[in-house]
This record gives C-alpha cells, structure tokens and sequence, in this order.
C-alpha cells in the first residue's frame, strides 16, 4: 500500500474520533454547567472543556471570555479551530476523497453523507438547534463510518491503519476527558468524595457513553477510584487506556506479520500495554491523575511519531 | 438550417430508437423528474463530480445527465470503429515518424514548421521510439454526425482524453434504473473497457521490465477536475493511483513509496501535463512530477503513456493533415473524413475566413474545451469584430470550420423531450492490439439551439448504446 495511502486512512479515523470526542466534551460541558456549583457560576466549567481539547489558546484569541454560545459554536462549527467537529468531518472526508481507491463504497458513503449532512446544519440558524441534536450527530456519523468499516472493508493493512488511528487517537481523547475532572476539581480539592465530585464523575461516565456499561461492570456506588479503574484499566471498556493501548498493539503486530518485518514501532506498542497491564488504581492516584494522564497522552504521542516513521512517511526505508 | 434528428427522420421512427418510443410514452413526467432525481442523488452519492476551469464556484458540481439514450446500430458502430482505428494508427506512426526521421516532412506532405516548431513538439523525444512505437495509447476522437451516414471527426486528443468515466458511469446507472430497457434491447456492454486498458498499459511495459509489470495511474492530486475519473479508474483496473510525491528515481528505475519500502514501478499511465512530469527535464518549479523520471524513460525504465510531446499530433493546425497521414503511413483512404477547415495563416484561406465570420466556427489552435471559441451563427456584431481583431493579430493561431448542423437526439428537458445537439468520443486503445469497446461519451448541448458540447459550457452527457445484431 502507498505511504501516503496509509497515511489517509489513518488520518480519517483519527478526524473521526477527534469530532466524536469534541461532541462528547460539549456534553460534559453542558452537563456539568447545569450543576448549582457553589457560587463558580459555568465558566470555569466550560473553560476546563477548552483546557482538556487542548483548544484554550486558540478561543481566547479569537472570543475573549468562555461564554457557553461561543464554545459551543468554536467546538463544533468553527473551521478556525481544527478539532472542531466540522473541521474533522471536512478533514476526514476530503482524505477520504483522496483515497476513495481504499475505501469500500459503504465507507465512502458514510463519510460523504456526513459532510453534506454538516454542510446543511451550517446553513440553518443556530437557534433551531440544541446541542444535544448537534452532539447526537455527531456520534451517529462517527458509528456508521465505524459499522462501514466493520461490515464491508478487507481485514488488510488498510483496515489495520484505520484502526491504529482509532485506537491512538481515543486512548489520547480518553485522557484527555478525564483531564476535565481535573481542571473543574483544582481550585477545590475539598469537593473530593462529595457528592458533587460523584456528580462530575457520572457525567463523565456519560459523556462516553459509558455510564450503563459501569454499572453493569461494578454496581454499588460511583467511586473515584472505580472510574479511574473503568476507564484506565479494564478491558471491558472500549474507550479504556488500556484498551486502546492493545488496539493500537495488536493491528501493529498485524501489519508486522502481514509485512515479516518488526520494529521499533512494535517495541514501543508492547511496552505501554505491559506498562498499563502492571498499573494499579492507587499508583495512579499516588502519581497524582493529572500527572498520570500527561504522560500517558505524551507516550501516545510518542507511538504516533514512530507509526508516522515506520509506515506512514515512505522516507525511512 | 435543418438538423438530422437521430430519432424521428422523414416522418418515421429510426429503427435502432423503435422501443424508446413506447419507453417514453409510458413515462409520465413525475416519474420521469422521479427518475431524474434518483440519477442525481447516485451520482452524487457515488462522488462524480466536474470541476470547470476558471469557474471557480462548486467545486462538486455534477454534469448534468440525461436518461434518453443515444444509440447507434452495429452497421453504424462497425464503420465508425474502423474509421477511429485507422485513425489512431495514423496518428501514431506519425508520432515516430517526426521524432524519428520525419519523412512525412521530406515527402511535403505536411509542412516542417507546422511540426518542429509547434509548441507541442518536445525535443527532448527527438530519436526515442516508445515501447511498440507508441506514443499514444489512449486516442480520444471526437466525432459528429450531420446525417444517416455522415459522420465527421472534429478534433483529435492525444494526450489524455478525459470522461471515459462518464461513459461507464452513465452505463451502470441507466442498468440501475432502467433494467426492462436493458431486457428489451441487446446493449453491447462497455464494462470491460477498464481491463483492456489494463492490458494495453501492460503490453508497453518497458524492455528492462521482467515479469508482470506493475501499472499506475499518476495524477496531479484530488484538486483536480478529473481527479474522480482517475481514482475511478485506478479502482476499477486495481492499479495504485499515485500523485508525484509518492514515486522517485533511484539508479535506472522509478519506485513508489509504499508501507512495505519501494516497490518499482513499470508503466505510468500519467493524466499530468507533459511540462509537469519532471522539473529536472520540464518546468523546473513542478511540485507534480518526479525528478530524474525523464532519464529513467528514454533508457527503458518505464513507459510513460502517453508519451511526451504526443500533443504534436492532436494539434488543431495539424489535424488539417491528419487524412493526409492516413494516406502516407497506412496507403488507406480515410474511412472517417475531417470538417472542411480554413486554416488562418494561410492567405487565400485567411481572407475567405474574414469575409465570412458570421458563418463559421473559429477555434484557436492550442485552446480546448470550448474556450476561445467563436460560433459565428450565435454571436453579435460587436463578439465578431472583436474576433476579428484577434484573428489579425495572430491568424497562425486560429482554424475556421463551416457551421456544422450536428444531428440531434431527444432529450428530456423541463417540456417533456425535445430535440438537443449531440457529439461523440469514442475511446480508442493502443497497445499490443488497437481497440475500443462498443460506446463512447455523448455530449448534449442542454441550451436550446447551442452547438456547444463542452460540460464547461452548458454540456450534459448521455448513456451511449450499441446495438448488438
């Protein structure tokens, strides 16, 4: 397969986590905005969402203050901010377009309906629109790109990269998620255990889609520690660390075999899922979830860089 | 003027359109805007798309399509399938003929300045013959109709004929919508033209190729107004669609990059200018091209198809010359004949164009697609005095043809069906074998009365069909 092939796919799976996890910050946005917080009114709420999209920088140059309208408006529509939803879907389409050759017609379908689809909800006003509709959506479009995938595409190296850009680009979102806890909760440490911080915890839990799948995997009640277990360490959960970290391993392992070549991609990929697979709760809360999270989201980085090295650049070889 | 009506001719219904008749009558108009509908949304959703250029606007804009088909008999299809032929052979051997020895030169049959110093010819091929003596491989003739048997060619392209996706894209969706249609007439079907263009590729693998070569289709990226019809067909041949970026030189061959390290490549079926293939030989601020591809080509590295420098034998001067090479190369009378042309930088012919502008066709020799173009019948007095000037200014720029009244097929439009203009473009391979399959492009010309096919201009495109016996 062509590099730059590779690179697509990769790409457009990549886009496409990235808009389901913009949707999904606005939810946990508009969500913990609706709780009475303790005189903090919503704006540090929603400035932890621009703080954990990693897009703070670029709304406060171009709006000022977090005002929730504007937020919503830089997350989901602006082009100007290249994780918003519609960036991605316009991303994720126009690689999609380049390599229409490696896609299966379903593929292109789902991808080419959705960036029309979005092209329509620009031109109607905002008014007419709730988030909820806006980030259901989203998800919707996310899911039929990844049933296309499921359903029709060769099990090949394609199909690999693809899922490799799933898997590193929602092991990143998933950090980054629960990094919003960590911003809403700083000034406030005694809110710990309250139920507030339980409150938080849930939407969390929702926002992902995850909040029945908690029960289901622990019942009782909702702990910090039971959360950060769900969503770091256990397998049964598909947006997991640890999860996305085996992905992300086993489909590089694929391609090495397809290929009968290993290397330090390979390596790498081993080590982070053996790391994880060691890791307890309490270390993580000793090292602090903050701390954790970082350098778990600059590993993932790392990993990106070597697949961009080994597979996805054509120079190395 | 009087126009040959493809369908209804001398009061009767022609006999390969017989069960159209009962086909449109049986439509009522809102199953028929139904239809209309469904077809868009197709090929929509399917991503054919034409960017026109300059326009700037839509860059997804779809060219419209008609369901009416338009249908030859197979006496029709045999006759122009050997004209288009012979013609491509012509076309060929005079390409090695002039970067050869150039005897059609000496011979005065063609004037040597026409040919060394057109801005087509390339230099840089001067004493290289191509693998098979092919320059190029995929001829696209553009061919009209002005009665029962008169058919004329009205340009030459050499270089790569675009739209042949139209051609089987047309053909899947009318089999979609219309599948009784299909019963009821024997359709030669065209499917097969990807493969063969396959075969003819690979048949011009290089000598250094060993084994069964590989073929890509190199494009200058998804920008591109054609850039759907070369994905399509690198899809549909199962060959790599590749942009500049992804091949390089290393020692005496070309490779792309791949995931698994380079892989060589063999033969590229390149939809790029030739001035783009290679900053090293061409134009030195190409992004599109590869270094060094140039050097690779003329030692048999790899076959480039179609050859640079192919332009110099679909030139619109030189087309005046092309029954002429039929005779010289292949001792045949042309089977298809030219539109009567004027050339401007002749005296005699220069002064007959002048006085009688109001009535013919001027094109400017290197302009394609309908622009710099004067319709002598549709413009106004000021359009032709402008021309006029411009035609003085530089007549070896410009050719001028009678007003053809091109035949015309019905055609659904918001009415119900009306008579509209139409052409062809045939698309003819040659490889180790010279063919084509039975069908073509129709263009229409959607605007009442126009004469213009041309999809930047207001053109549509039909299914094509060829009755089987």
């Amino acid at each position: 397969m062509l590099s730059r092939t590779a690179d697509n796919l990769y790409w457009i799976a990549r886009y496409v986590e990235r808009a389901e996890t913009a949707a999904r910050l606005l939810e946990v946005g508009a969500r913990i905005a609706l709780l009475p917080s303790a005189g903090q009114g919503y704006r540090n709420e929603w400035e932890s969402i621009l703080q954990a999209s990693g897009t703070a920088a670029g709304f406060a140059r171009k709006y000022g203050d977090p005002v929730q309208r504007n937020i919503e408006s830089y997350l989901f529509f602006d082009r100007d901010n290249p994780s918003s939803v519609a960036a991605c879907i316009g991303r994720a389409r126009e690689n999609g377009r380049i390599v229409r050759t490696a896609l299966t017609a379903q593929m292109w379908d789902a991808l080419n309906t959705a960036f029309q689809e979005m092209r329509a909800l620009e031109r109607r006003p905002r008014s007419e629109m709730e988030l909820s509709q806006l980030t259901e959506w989203t998800m919707r479009h996310a899911a039929m790109l990844r049933g296309a995938i499921e359903a029709t595409l060769l099990r090949n190296d394609g199909y690999d990269f693809l899922n490799i850009g799933f898997a590193l680009e929602r092991a990143d979102n998933t950090a980054r998620l629960m990094d919003v806890k960590y911003y809403v909760l700083l000034p406030r440490v005694e809110f710990v255990g309250s139920g507030l911080d339980n409150y938080q915890w849930t939407t969390l839990l929702r926002a992902m889609g995850a909040h029945r799948a908690f029960h289901w995997a622990y019942r009782g009640e909702v702990t910090a520690a039971k959360i950060a277990h769900f969503l770091i360490l256990n397998r049964q959960c598909p947006r997991a660390l640890i999860t996305c970290a085996e992905a992300a391993s086993q489909h590089l392992d694929r391609l090495a075999a397809a290929y009968g070549m290993r290397g330090a991609v390979q390596d790498r990929a081993a080590r982070l899922v053996a790391d994880i697979s060691r890791l307890t709760v309490e270390q993580v809360f000793e090292e602090g979830l903050h701390e954790y999270l970082s350098r778990f989201i600059g590993e993932i980085a790392a990993l990106a860089s070597l697949v961009d090295d080994s597979y996805l650049s054509g120079d190395i070889w | 003027m009087t126009f040959f009506n493809e369908m209804y001719h001398d009061g009767e219904v022609r006999p390969p359109y017989a069960r159209l008749e009962g086909w449109t009558r049986a439509m009522p108009a809102e199953l028929r805007q139904m239809k209309q509908a469904e077809a868009e949304a197709l090929f929509r959703r399917i991503g054919i798309t034409f960017a026109v250029y300059g326009e700037g606007g839509d860059p997804d804009r779809l060219i419209p399509f008609d369901m009416f088909p338009r249908v030859f008999t197979q006496d029709e299809w045999r006759r122009l399938e050997r004209g288009i032929k012979q013609r491509a052979r012509a076309l060929n051997a005079f390409l090695v003929d002039v970067y050869g020895r150039g005897e059609i030169v000496r011979a005065g049959r063609i004037p040597g300045q026409l040919v060394y110093r057109n801005a087509a010819y390339e230099a840089a091929m001067a004493g290289f013959v191509p693998p098979r003596g092919v320059f190029s491989h995929i001829v696209g003739i553009d061919i009209v109709r002005t009665g029962p048997n008169d058919f004329f060619v009205l340009e030459d392209n050499c270089r790569t004929p675009s739209g042949v996706s139209y051609m089987l894209e047309n053909r899947e969706i009318m089999m979609r919508m219309f599948p009784a249609l299909f019963r009821e007439n024997r359709i030669e079907p065209v499917d097969s033209y990807p493969e063969r263009l396959r075969r003819t590729l690979a048949s011009v693998a290089p000598a250094k190729c060993a084994g069964e070569p590989t073929v890509v289709i190199l494009t200058p990226g998804h920008f591109n107004s054609a850039y759907y019809e070369h994905s399509f067909l690198a899809d549909l041949m199962g060959v790599e669609l590749v942009e500049g970026q992804d091949l390089f030189v290393e020692g005496e061959f070309v490779f792309m990059r791949t995931t698994e390290g380079p892989k060589r490549v063999d033969v590229i079926y390149r939809r790029i200018d030739d001035g783009f293939l290679d900053p090293l030989c061409f134009r030195p601020e190409s992004m599109l091209g590869v270094p060094g591809l140039m050097d690779v080509y003329r030692s048999g590295g790899v076959t480039l198809a179609s050859a640079p420098g192919a332009g110099v034998a679909d030139d619109k001067a030189v087309y005046v010359y092309v029954p002429e090479m039929v005779r010289f190369y292949l001792g045949e009378e042309p089977i298809l004949p030219n539109v009567p042309t004027w050339q401007c930088g002749q005296r005699e012919d220069l002064a007959h164009v002048l006085e009688h502008l109001p009535e013919l066709v001027v094109k400017e020799v290197h302009g394609s697609g309908g622009y710099g173009m004067l319709v002598g019948p549709r413009a106004s007095a000021a359009e032709i005095a402008a021309f006029r000037d411009r035609i003085l200014a530089d007549p070896d720029s410009y050719i001028a043809q009678p007003t053809l009244a091109l035949s015309t097929v019905p055609t659904f439009v918001a009415e119900g069906l009306a008579p509209r203009h139409v052409d062809l473009r045939p698309y003819c391979l040659v490889g180790e074998r010279v063919e084509l399959v039975p069908g073509g492009l129709t263009r229409v010309a959607l605007r009442e009365g126009s004469l213009v096919v041309n999809s930047s201009q207001g053109g549509g495109v039909k299914d094509t069909w060829v009755l089987a016996e």
